[in-house]
């Protein structure tokens, strides 16, 4: 958790507190760096990097909600999906330009998470927590009844993506995805970062703290929340849509209850609230899943079950949050 | 065609009673602690694996094996609520859910381990198979015995509830968890108690539900989604809500399977979206 006190006791307050808290640190530009490190250590892993780069973002749209303002989500994989199934589709319609693609299926994302942000900001607690399970699998049903559209159980095929710029082809080892999703995720994170160290970044996570005082305060926390919603659905609609691009091929698991539940596993592992947890959760959760591809994924999920257990019994706040914890106990 | 209304609604009541004793417990426990327990899934199947297991190995008849599935689930629950969930009283809604829904990946994959993919059959004594003829409509035995267990059922919950120190107590902590401990209530031991009856409900319903659903190792997880949709349609807390709420999901889903059978998969999810965007608290819902 940040110190907001530090706010209070600075001569001209917030704005430079919140400058403060945007300046790049030497860790965070030694791990961008990192991340391109695959290219040259393990290029025959290029494929599974850039799925890494897609859940991190997916992560990423999932922890502005959940991390930062509070909305308990079992259903993110809705925007996913239909961030997929959009990019998909027109590719198949003969449009298969990425960066249109990507724009398009954000826009379409984005426009199905306002309309629902005006139910989710209605309910709390068990409530919220059904509606956006009700809604995802409400989007699942529907794909899988929608054939004609979506090819429901086999997928959607036939879709084409464009080399980017009209330059760089998609190749098979996957420098081109990779290249593709790291720099997506880039600026999805930037402009993430620039959300949460906004002053309506703090806003959200007062309204993640305390519900009943924002108002009190003059913070309209309805439309901050139909905001923060609305974007965090059109960047999970991205993550989609770069799957789609990506691999050519859109399944029905794109809207799964299992997708759902496995990007919160994947910010809780990392650490709710902090981006690099999103990310730093999904390389660990994608490298160990393929670590362990051997076996049958039933027993997959026993041990992700297993571990849900224990982070939430031992390590609440995630790996970094963990991290974090020591490094202040060694510099009183 | 009104008798295949009439039969389609009698095929939903019954739907809607196995749903109700499937998820009475979970309102109730939920309307108590504000616990939310996404595991209540995983005790059912654990009651319909109990009953296969006594009805195939121990030679036990159905109707012993139900009472024993009742006892595995509440045993069951017992233990874990001793070790486990108890330190999550206190802890977020986020924590609650993520960890419950640990306990039900690990029971899947357990289940899965044991007992395999397959569906499991149980062989019902020979008076609950085939069909009875009720004013000329042919209706299944199973479902009529089905029906009456369920009534009876509310009926004892509803008794137990108005007429017992125990309902006295539970209906004291649901209504205000503060006033009840400052008179002296031992709110947590009321819950346990009835933590372990919920759960073993569960179970039981998990042991009826073979028949009419079939039981798999998905079990868990599906049924989960049925369970929470009647209880937060039905209201957290409430007996009768849960009872309303579970005739209702259970009719609109199998009328909307039969009839409208391109839209009927997902007609339960509208239906539960819509009430929660008109209503947040359930239909039945007072808080």
């Amino acid at each position: 958790m940040v110190d907001t006190t530090l706010a209070r006791h600075h001569p001209d307050g917030a704005h430079t507190w919140l400058k403060r808290q945007s300046r790049w640190s030497v860790f965070e530009i030694a791990f961008w760096l990192a991340t391109l490190l695959p290219f040259f250590l393990f290029p025959t892993y290029l494929t599974l990097a850039s799925q890494i780069a897609i859940a991190a973002l997916f992560a990423i749209s999932v922890d502005l909600i959940l991390g930062y303002a509070g909305i308990v989500t079992l259903g993110h994989a809705m925007f996913f999906g239909l961030g997929a199934y959009s990019a998909g589709l027109i590719s198949v319609h003969g449009w298969g330009e990425p960066l249109t693609g990507l724009a398009f299926a954000a826009a379409f994302a984005g426009l199905v998470g306002f309309i629902v942000s005006f139910l989710i900001v209605r309910v709390q607690h068990l409530a919220l927590i059904m509606i956006t399970l009700g809604l995802g699998l409400l989007t699942y049903e529907l794909a899988n009844a929608l054939t004609w559209l979506t090819g429901g159980t086999d997928g959607l095929r036939g879709i084409r993506t464009w080399p980017i710029f009209n330059q760089f082809r998609f190749d098979l080892w996957g420098y081109t995805a990779y290249s593709y999703a790291l720099a997506v995720l880039f600026l999805g994170f930037l402009a993430s970062r620039r959300i949460v160290n906004s002053s309506f970044g703090l806003a959200l996570r007062g309204i993640r703290e305390n519900v009943r005082r924002m108002p009190a305060i003059g913070s309209d926390h309805r439309r901050h929340l139909q905001t923060i919603y609305t974007i965090s659905a059109a960047i999970a609609g991205i993550a989609g849509a770069l799957l789609a691009q990506t691999t050519n091929v859109v399944a029905l698991d794109a809207l799964s209850f299992n997708r759902s539940a496995d990007v919160v596993v994947m910010l809780i592992l990392g650490g709710t609230g902090r981006l690099y947890g999103a990310i730093l959760g999904s390389i660990i959760f994608l490298v160990a899943r393929d670590q362990l591809a051997g076996v049958n994924p039933q027993y997959w999920y026993f041990w992700i079950g297993l571990l849900l257990m224990f982070v939430v019994l031992f390590m609440p706040k995630g790996i970094l949050g963990g991290l974090a914890r020591l490094v202040v106990r060694r510099e009183p | 065609m009104l008798a295949n209304i009439a039969i389609v609604l009698f095929d939903g009541f019954a739907f809607g009673m196995l749903l109700f004793v499937l998820s009475v417990g979970l309102s109730v426990t939920l309307g108590l602690m504000n616990f939310i327990n996404l595991a209540h899934g995983a005790f059912g199947m654990l009651g319909g694996y109990v009953t296969v297991l006594t009805m195939r190995q121990l030679g036990f008849p159905f109707l012993l094996a139900l009472p024993a599935a009742f006892l595995g689930a509440a045993l069951m629950s017992i233990a874990l609520e001793r070790t486990l969930f108890r330190r999550l009283y206190r802890a977020g809604e986020l924590n609650q859910v993520l960890f419950t829904i640990g306990v039900v990946f690990v029971a899947t994959a357990a289940a899965t381990w044991f007992f395999g993919t397959v569906q499991q059959v149980i062989i019902v004594p020979t008076w609950l198979r085939g069909s009875v003829d009720v004013l000329g409509l042919p209706l299944t035995a199973y479902r009529i015995f089905l029906i009456v267990v369920a009534l009876i059922i509310t009926a004892l919950l509803v008794f137990g509830i108005e007429r017992t120190r125990l309902g006295a107590q539970i209906r004291a902590a649901v209504d205000n968890q503060r006033v009840a401990q400052g008179l002296g209530l031992d709110v947590e031991r009321v819950f346990g108690v009835t933590f372990a009856l919920g759960s073993g409900l569960a179970g039981l319903g998990g042991g009826l539900a073979i028949e009419i659903v079939g039981l798999d190792p998905s079990f868990g997880f599906h049924y989960l989604v049925y369970v929470l949709i009647v209880v937060s349609v039905g209201g957290l807390g409430s007996i009768s809500g849960s009872f309303f709420g579970a005739a209702l999901i259970g009719i609109v889903d199998v009328a909307g399977k039969y009839f409208v059978p391109e839209i009927g998969s997902f007609l339960i999810y509208l239906l539960l979206v819509a009430i929660l965007f008109v209503r947040p608290l359930g239909l039945f819902g007072k808080r």
